[in-house]
């Protein structure tokens, strides 16, 4: 078994244990590291299949990024984020899509594999998926798109922190003092002995 | 057998992925969960693209379009967990089955 056998035998192991994972752990925390596990094996089968420049991205992106503010996110829900109801008795409308699905897939699968004439790849230069390949590809010819991804980028940013910040429409608005906690840690040393708590729960 | 040369590989890996995450975003009932699962089925369309852009490696179509996939993903998810936010600051909860306000 040649090395590249190897990186995309380990990868692939990769990508479908952690997607296994994020679907079937109770701990969120889990399902955030099993994505973490897939996103890294795809990263590796990007470097199989000579995409350096995405492989980079992807790391940066996902790994960097996304993970990690879903980390964030659960952790700011704290035990609330792993609640999850028991899953219905009676198989549901998802149940059945998800098992047409799986049945879909076994059928696909082995027509593939029957399928004798296999598409090999075919030896390429070394600029493929280079950094300067991609950049000049994106920056000639998909200037606009990348301009336009750019604003949806600074849009996204804009609205996120929009959508976050502001009180849901039933929500009942607290009397001022209570709200702000910053306000009360700058009124110097509280005497009460439950303020560390209501502190707490203010939060 | 040389593992990773032909673009049926990683077809296969990647409809497998796509599967787990569309099966995981139906049978799940937690809305952090079921976006991650989004982001499962968004990165094996990425790993179908850049194999067939392997295949055809005429131009960087296939790499040009994941790189676009990725940035939208990362915009899609920004505003997807300001919304988990906020739902969770309207019902004290991530359950999907609790976002009934619409339902007559």
């Amino acid at each position: 078994m040649t090395a590249g056998s190897l990186l995309f035998a380990v990868c692939a192991a990769l990508c479908l244990a952690g997607a296994l994972l994020v679907v079937t752990a109770k701990n969120p925390i889990r399902c955030a590291m099993g994505l973490l596990t897939t996103i890294v094996g795809i990263a590796g089968l990007f470097l199989r299949l000579s995409a350096q420049f995405l492989a980079a991205m992807q790391i940066l992106v996902y790994a960097g990024a996304v993970v990690i503010l879903f980390v964030f996110v659960i952790m700011l829900l704290g035990p609330a984020a792993s609640g999850e109801a028991a899953p219905p008795q009676r198989p549901s409308i998802s149940q059945l899509i998800a098992g047409a699905m799986v049945a879909v897939l076994g059928v696909l699968s082995l027509g593939l594999i029957g399928y004798g004439d296999s598409h090999a790849f075919e030896l390429i230069g070394q600029s493929h998926g280079s950094v300067a390949a991609v950049g000049s590809r994106i920056f000639k010819e998909g200037l606009v798109p990348f301009e336009l991804a750019t604003a949806l980028l600074l849009v996204a940013v804009v609205g996120a922190i929009a959508v976050a910040r502001s009180k849901p429409a039933g929500h009942k608005a607290k009397p001022a003092k209570e709200e702000n906690p910053t306000r009360r840690m700058f009124q110097g040393p509280v005497n009460r002995p439950g303020a560390a708590g209501a502190a707490r729960e203010n939060v | 057998m040389e593992l990773g040369l032909v673009v049926e590989h990683y077809v296969l890996l990647a409809s497998a992925i796509f599967a787990i995450g569309a099966i995981g975003f139906l049978m799940r009932r937690n809305v952090l969960v079921q976006l991650m699962c989004i982001e499962l089925m968004l990165n094996s369309v990425n790993l179908t693209l850049v194999a067939f852009n392997r295949r055809h490696h005429g131009d960087m179509n296939g790499q040009m379009f994941a790189f676009f996939i990725i940035a939208v993903a990362a915009a899609e998810l920004a505003v997807g967990l300001a919304i988990v936010l906020q739902f969770y600051r309207l019902r004290g909860s991530v359950h999907s089955d609790e976002a009934s306000s619409l339902r007559h």
